[in-house]
């Protein structure tokens, strides 16, 4: 089944009251894949999901989960799923134990193997020591692995992840992800949302970002990287004093603004990643009579593809480390006081959206 | 992190074991199973069964106990047990309205949605533990009672059957603090229910007093409210003292069909209601 889509989505709208929560929206999963639903707040991301898992109608447009359609045949499409939802859905006055047998029974498990699947989990995910506790004395961390281990009482082909790690501390965070890496390589398939481009980054196959209840973007990591075209370039010189030179020679050849350095040794600025750039740049340096000790052309952050996507408001820092901008007027060294330049935070231009 | 997951799923092609009959009603039982584990560990919910019961009992009989003379005469003690008892249920089914209402609200609902269950088992698995809470404070009553000198004046069946007259009533009751629950905005609106509807119910009524000493509208509002209804049939079942029978209103004269009728009516009305209110609730 490996060339299967265990989820479908085509064009699905969704109207709550004045809210259009989702406005055609098309994505499909295949199997044994994660796909990361990526998107701010409010951009529709739990309403696909809340409709894939058969808990609200689609207005519109059609959508099926292990082949099943969502709204045909909602009772099988329970049967082929795990949902591990935003919300506290766990039971805070059952302890962790009950909890996961509460899911088995309902789900038609009975209670031997229940209880043994409950077990099998709560060691898996490093909580059979608060297997017996009220869940009201559960840390965040702990109740999302326990939300975690719920969703995978039945072994279910098809697992739904709503922002699994919201609100984690970092080291719970990568524990969340370390049992989502583990279901990968047991063909499961996983729509994960996220509004952590990091999450999505390291974990999902593809990606699809969405806003305002549309798709904007479809690809795999790398492919969105790619398309959005705003690599970023790194200088180092050789020695001090050449900044002003070197920020001239690199201005016609930049995007955007070239960004110095405190010590005025490293220069960065966004460029497109156009073939032989970095010989370009080399060569325009050389002739100032610029020493280069290191040059490099760095692929895009998700972060840079995301704020360029969903045209999320950039603040704009460093002013003062402004020395050449991408129109050639070369300006004087004035290197600033703040650290900045490193091309991590500094400037992101605007993007055109990649729609596929 | 070692067990393996394999991805062919147990859930994959399997019918319900046992068919749908059984499948519900292991669902019920689960859910029951869950609301009663609510009820041991809420405090309040579980005082509402427990110690209130003892102490509406002691505190009634002692400190209205030597003042109130029952018309026709006889022990206001086996005047007050069914009323007690009374009290009690109906006061405590506010806990099927908070506790439903409280599931909408953490989204919990939303898990069980997710699942491959009989959905109506939310509200019939929260109505059983109702029943089955119903159970343990009429025990805690008749035990309360017994010891501060209740005795009932009819056999075993009989006083069973008083019993079971306000068993049947309360649950009847549930189903409306479940339409309650289901439309509340909140946890805490589903309460004030209790104090704006159930104690009125609860009082207004020959549950502690005969109404013969009441003003006459008020008498007659009590003379039909089903609460008198069911206590005075119980209290005929149990051959304890029923001032009531001498009044002229059909439920007085009737009072155990009329509770019956009462009851039954109720479970018609609001168990379907309540059914339509959930899916309403549950659907987007």
């Amino acid at each position: 089944m490996a060339d299967e889509l265990m989820i479908r989505a085509e064009g699905l709208t969704k109207r709550y009251g004045d809210t259009q929560a989702l406005a055609g929206v098309d994505f499909s999963v295949p199997a044994g894949t994660i796909l990361g639903l990526l998107g701010p707040n409010g951009a529709g991301k739990t309403t696909a999901v809340r409709i894939l898992t058969t808990l609200a109608r689609p207005d519109s447009g059609r959508a099926a989960v292990a082949g099943i359609d969502v709204v045909k045949h909602p009772g099988e499409v329970r049967r082929h799923i795990g949902v591990a939802a935003q919300d506290a859905t766990l039971d805070p006055l059952l302890t962790g134990r009950q909890n996961l047998v509460l899911v088995g029974e309902l789900s038609d498990m009975g209670r031997a193997p229940s209880r043994a699947r409950a077990a099998e989990l709560l060691a898996q995910f490093e909580l059979t020591d608060a297997a017996d506790r009220v869940l009201k004395g559960y840390s965040g961390g702990m109740r999302r692995r326990l939300d975690l281990a719920a969703a995978l009482m039945t072994r279910p082909p098809v697992l739904f992840l709503d922002e699994p790690t919201t609100g984690l501390d970092p080291t719970s965070r990568q524990r969340v992800w370390e049992a989502i890496r583990e279901l990968l390589g047991e063909g499961v398939t996983v729509l994960l949302t996220t509004q952590y481009l990091e999450e999505a980054d390291a974990l999902a196959h593809r990606i699809v970002v969405v806003d305002h209840g549309k798709v904007i973007a479809n690809g795999t990591p790398t492919e969105l990287k790619e398309a959005s075209r705003s690599a970023r370039l790194e200088v180092s010189l050789a020695a001090p004093d050449s900044e002003a030179r070197a920020a001239g020679a690199m201005a016609p050849l930049v995007a955007g603004r070239v960004h110095v350095s405190e010590d005025g040794r490293r220069l960065s600025a966004g460029v497109d990643a156009v073939p032989g750039l970095a010989t370009a740049v080399v060569r325009a340096l050389d002739a100032a009579g610029v020493l280069v000790d290191n040059i490099e052309v760095r692929q895009p952050s998700l972060d840079d593809v995301f704020f360029s996507l969903t045209g999320g408001h950039i603040e704009d820092e460093d002013e003062d480390e402004v020395i050449g901008s991408g129109d050639g007027a070369a300006a004087a060294a004035t290197a600033g006081g703040s650290d900045g330049g490193d091309g991590e935070s500094g400037d992101r231009h605007e993007l055109e959206g990649v729609r596929t | 992190m070692t067990t393996t997951l394999t991805p062919t799923s147990v859930g994959l092609d399997r019918p319900r074991s046992g068919g749908l009959v059984f499948g519900s009603l292991s669902d019920i039982w689960a859910m029951t199973r869950r609301n009663l584990v609510h009820i041991a560990r809420e405090p309040m919910q579980l005082s509402d069964v427990t110690i209130q019961p003892v102490l509406f009992t002691v505190l009634f009989v002692y400190i209205f106990g030597g003042a109130i003379a029952l018309p026709g005469g006889g022990s206001y003690v086996d005047y007050l047990l069914a009323g007690i008892l009374a009290l009690n249920l109906v006061t405590s089914v506010m806990g099927t309205a908070v506790g439903l209402s409280t599931d909408l609200h953490e989204g919990m609902i939303d898990r069980f949605r997710t699942l491959p269950m009989w959905r109506s088992a939310v509200l019939v698995g929260r109505s059983m533990a109702d029943l089955l809470t119903s159970l343990l404070c009429a025990l805690i009553v008749g035990l309360t009672g017994l010891a501060v000198g209740w005795r009932p004046g009819a056999n075993d069946i009989s006083v069973l059957g008083g019993f079971a007259l306000v068993i049947l009533f309360a649950y009847a009751l549930t189903w409306i603090a479940a339409c309650v629950g289901l439309n509340a905005k909140s946890p805490e609106s589903a309460a004030s229910f209790g104090f704006i509807v159930l104690f009125p119910l609860a009082f207004v009524s020959n549950a502690m007093v005969p109404t013969q000493h009441m003003p006459g509208w008020l008498q007659a509002v009590a003379e039909w409210n089903p609460v008198s209804a069911v206590c005075a049939g119980t209290r005929v079942l149990w051959g304890n003292p029923n001032p009531a029978g001498a009044l002229h209103a059909w439920p007085m004269r009737h009072p155990i069909e009329a509770s019956v009728i009462w009851s039954v009516a109720l479970i018609a009305l609001a168990a379907p209601l309540a059914a339509h209110f959930f899916r309403r609730r549950t659907t987007e």
